[in-house]
């Protein structure tokens, strides 16, 4: 019974907050703060340190080559200035974000986009006062340099969407990037150096495949073992045999770079996008596509029911077993591909565990994404643009401390994750192995 | 459609699931498979609906043998099923499951969204569903969520409807109201399986009860048999279906939750400005559909969940708990019985001895009986061990045998042993009889009671199931969508509390 004492105030506050049905489901979650936190955070840096602390010389930001089609001339602000409007508007948005906030709504994720591509160009402009900034230069390199973690990435979210966790991404990065250097320099044929790098990453997917799903070891440990494995084999095969004979069996060169006409004039983005190697056009068709397949055909539709609720899949008569062990060998041909992009798409040979990590940063960037193929390709623009701003900040204003430029990327990508990731939810039955008594 | 079925059996190791049963349904018969839990009737269901695969026996349709290899045979032939556990995909929307596996599409696999809405407004509409294809799982009630399974059956074009233990998750209303469905179905044609151990649903719309007992088909009844020879057919004996019970002498305030609130693991408000009081030598009895903030309101009161910040207190004997941990709770005054036994009542892979001993394996002054110089004690454990085995009627090998190898009922008996063997003042029982033989819940039933007339134990019961509800309970509190309907006392009808259960103020 209620307390008589208190029954009028029960059914005063009652009569506020009716929960009726439609509210039930949603309105009671409160939806998190962190995002518009993480925002002022970095507003009020972008205002103090490269705005009112930052230096008043002039950045010129060169929009495209010189002598293109539709040529845009290049630019030049105050670096100081610069900043103040672009912290204005970022404070804009910190605001907007704030406000939804407060009427319990998360900020979509194209926001907290924007908002990180106008935080990068005031990171630019304070590095290169009293110089300039090659955008295309800057971007080109950054796609080059997140191809292989968008693909990586790609197979990682085909992989979990069906419910297999996969953390070989670092192998299959490194046995494509291998096996395309390899079969691409002795056959002098660069394509079939693609291809069997696709081939050979599907294959050592096929083996995390299969001991998942049909001897349900665990998927951890075989993913840690594959990755464990292939960083043994190239190492031995690379010292024992590449090193000795590079000239014949690792110096298989890279595709050559094509100039898409019109496409490849546009200001800014049409350099990195449309004047570079078939590796990247690779990337930017196997993106929407996997989109699609997940989200517009029955194929997809059937493979995140299987991620989700590999039981009721198989009720309505869907092979579990089956969809799993396509959609995971499908997705490590397109992280061999990505692979293949290290080598014959990028350095032009094969090197030590040459890809170095990239492998985990896809797996990270899976969670990032929140395993769409759109976000994920985002989410690795952005390590690729943090590698590159390491290689380049280091030229251009060498009086900061180099330690300090390596640290920044991947303390800006921790707070991202923190901030901005939110509480992600993954597939259902991710890592859950699937059995019928 | 004809479906025979002919001298199925399906062994699991050395366990005889279902033992060479027969059953026939004729076109458009509502036919009852009546059964305790683990009598075999799931087992057999998922025989035929082709996930299990029978070591022996027939399945014929239409007199002609059938061999199912997957699900997907047998709903290509005709047959459809609506698990107990709803296999449906909470992120997809109702279209999306409806088509799962049987997609529309236009060229190139593409999905064609359009069509397969209109299936399902089409089939909803037909039967007066009122389901929104657009609208998405894990936002609908499950008697909707129900509906869905019903139509995705139908869309397939389901002659014979399995229903798995269909009511178990719905209000009195949504019972009538999914009776009201089966009789409309079979009308049509549909033949229609249903798999329930509860008596009452079994008379009001069967044509015809298959009683099934340790895998065993032992005989037919009429949709006219009593309540007790139904159940004495169940169970293989005389079964007695009230509680024996001692007049109230209803003790002072023990425990007294004042408005308070409690947030779900979705950081959702489940329980929401609640209140009540417990008193001494009473059955407090929390009815209501499963999910309206149960599971929350018990976790809260033994500590396991936070109170929303701001919001009220739980009060023990005029002092406030808040600050006292799950183990001081415990010690000082409660015992409790969670709701999901396996997962959080028992240590599968524990042995009896261990399990009983899982919340007193502290050595300090306060009746450590267990632990002696940081060393378990054997042999007070065996002793232990053996007397509630004895006391509880737990029926088992002996003091060793693991707690995950004991059928439903024993298990829930260890967990009752544990926990009404320490000294306590309050008793929370949470579905206390779920998933349990008959005979277990009888002997179940009679403990609790004891323990409101032997030791004037203030009871908090919280059950989904009306009977045991009304069997138990000096009041009945309603709780929907996180708050106490009413507090009613406990001759309320069935009608009333069923609306009370929808939300209804009475």
């Amino acid at each position: 019974m209620f307390k008589k004492t208190n029954s009028d105030a029960a059914t005063a506050a009652s009569s506020k907050i009716e929960v009726t049905p439609a509210m039930f489901s949603s309105a009671p979650v409160k939806v998190s703060a962190k995002t518009g936190l993480v925002m002022a955070f970095f507003t009020l840096l972008v205002l103090l340190a490269f705005g009112v602390y930052g230096s008043p010389k002039g950045v010129t930001f060169q929009l495209n080559e010189a002598g293109t089609w539709l040529s845009v001339p290049d630019f030049t602000v105050s670096s100081n200035a610069f900043s103040l409007l672009l912290g204005g508007i970022l404070g804009f948005v910190t605001l907007a974000s704030t406000a939804l906030t407060i009427a319990n709504r998360p900020t979509p994720m194209w926001l907290s986009l924007f908002f990180g591509l106008v935080g990068a160009t005031s990171l630019l402009a304070w590095l290169a006062a009293g110089a300039s900034v090659p955008l295309p230069f800057i971007l080109s390199n950054a796609v080059v340099l997140a191809v292989p973690i968008i693909l990586g990435a790609l197979g990682g979210v085909m992989s979990e969407r069906v419910g297999v966790v996969n953390i070989a991404i670092e192998g299959q990065l490194l046995t494509g990037a291998f096996v395309a250097a390899v079969v691409g320099s002795l056959t002098d044929n660069l394509w079939l150096g693609l291809i069997t790098a696709a081939i050979a990453s599907a294959l050592l997917s096929m083996s995390l495949a299969s001991l998942a799903i049909k001897y349900l070891v665990d998927q951890i440990i075989i993913g840690v073992l594959i990755n464990v494995l292939v960083i043994g084999v190239t190492n031995f095969l690379y010292s024992q045999w590449l090193a000795g004979d590079g000239k014949n069996s690792n110096f298989p060169g890279t595709f050559e770079i094509v100039k898409i006409p019109v496409l490849s004039d546009i200001p800014i983005i049409g350099e990195a996008l449309f004047a570079n190697r078939v590796t990247v056009y690779i990337t930017l068709l196997l993106v929407p596509l996997v989109w699609f397949m997940l989200f517009r055909t029955k194929l997809g539709l059937r493979a995140r029911a299987v991620g989700e609720h590999p039981l009721a899949a198989d009720t309505v008569g869907i092979n579990v077993a089956r969809t799993r062990f396509w959609w995971v060998t499908a997705g490590g041909a397109i992280a061999g591909i990505g692979g293949a992009a290290l080598t014959i798409g990028n350095v032009g040979a094969f090197g030590r565990e040459m890809s170095g990590g990239l492998g985990f940063i896809a797996l990270a960037v899976v969670i990032l994404g929140r395993w769409q193929p759109f976000y994920v390709s985002a989410a690795a623009l952005l390590f690729g643009f943090a590698i590159i701003m390491r290689i380049w900040a280091n030229q251009v204003s060498p009086g900061i401390p180099t330690d300090f430029i390596t640290m920044v990327p991947y303390l800006v990508t921790l707070i991202a994750v923190a901030g901005f990731a939110g509480k992600v939810k993954p597939p259902a039955a991710s890592g859950q192995p699937y059995s019928k008594s | 459609m004809k479906l025979e079925l002919r001298g199925i059996t399906k062994r699991f190791g050395d366990l005889i699931a279902n033992d060479n049963i027969n059953l026939v349904v004729e076109p458009g018969q509502i036919v009852s498979l009546l059964g305790e839990n683990g009598a075999g009737k799931s087992t057999l269901m998922n025989v035929l609906y082709g996930l299990y695969q029978s070591d022996s026996g027939q399945i014929l349709i239409d007199d002609k043998p059938v061999d199912f290899k997957g699900p997907g045979d047998a709903m290509n032939a005709g047959i459809g099923m609506v698990h107990q556990h709803f296999m449906l995909i909470p992120v997809f929307t109702v279209a999306e499951n409806v088509a799962l596996g049987n997609e529309p599409t236009k060229l190139g696999g593409l999905m064609d969204v359009a069509a397969a809405r209109e299936r399902v407004r089409e089939i909803s509409d037909r039967f007066g569903f009122n389901v929104d294809p657009d609208a998405l799982i894990q936002d609908l009630p499950v008697g909707v969520q129900q509906r869905v399974e019903i139509i995705k059956a139908l869309s397939r074009d389901a002659r014979v409807l399995v229903l798995d233990e269909p009511t178990a998750v719905l209000t009195p209303q949504e019972t009538d109201e999914l009776m009201a469905i089966m009789r409309q179905l079979a009308a049509n044609g549909t033949s229609i399986i249903f798999i329930t151990h509860k008596l009452r649903e079994v008379q009001a719309v069967a044509d015809r009860i298959v009683v099934i007992r340790l895998g065993k088909v032992v005989g037919e009844a009429k949709p006219t048999s009593s309540a007790s020879e139904l159940a004495s057919m169940m169970v293989g004996r005389e079964v007695h279906l009230s509680v024996d019970r001692a007049p109230l002498k209803k003790g002072d305030v023990v425990l007294s939750v004042d408005q308070i609130s409690v947030r779900d693991d979705r950081g959702q408000l489940a329980v929401n400005d609640l209140s009540l009081e417990l008193h001494a030598g009473e059955v407090l009895a929390i009815a209501g559909v499963q999910g309206n903030g149960q599971t929350e309101l018990a976790e809260a009161i033994v500590g396991l969940r936070k109170l929303e910040k701001g919001s009220g207190k739980i009060v023990y004997k005029g002092k406030s708990v808040e600050s006292l941990s799950v183990r001081e709770r415990l010690e000082d005054f409660l015992s409790y019985v969670p709701e999901d036994r396996k997962k959080d009542g028992l240590v599968s892979e524990f042995n009896i001895e261990e399990n009983l001993m899982l919340n007193q394996s502290y050595e300090d002054d306060r009746g450590a009986k267990f632990v002696r110089r940081g060393l378990l004690d054997q042999a007070a454990l065996k002793s232990e061990a053996e007397q509630a085995i004895e006391r509880f009627d737990i029926r088992t090998q002996g003091s060793k045998s693991l707690a995950g190898k004991l059928s439903g009922g024993n298990q829930q008996k260890v967990v009752l042993a544990r926990e009404m063997s320490r000294p306590h003042d309050v008793l929370l029982v949470a579905q206390p009889t779920r998933g349990v033989d008959v005979g277990s819940i009888e002997f179940i039933h009679d403990q609790i009671m004891k323990e409101r007339d032997e030791q004037s134990t203030a009871v908090l019961l919280i059950s989904t199931e009306l009977d045991e509800v009304l069997a138990l309970a000096d009041r009945i509190a309603v709780m929907y969508r996180g708050k106490i309907v009413g507090i009613v006392p406990a001759d309320t009808s069935r009608e009333t509390l069923g609306k009370m259960m929808a939300g209804v103020t009475a």
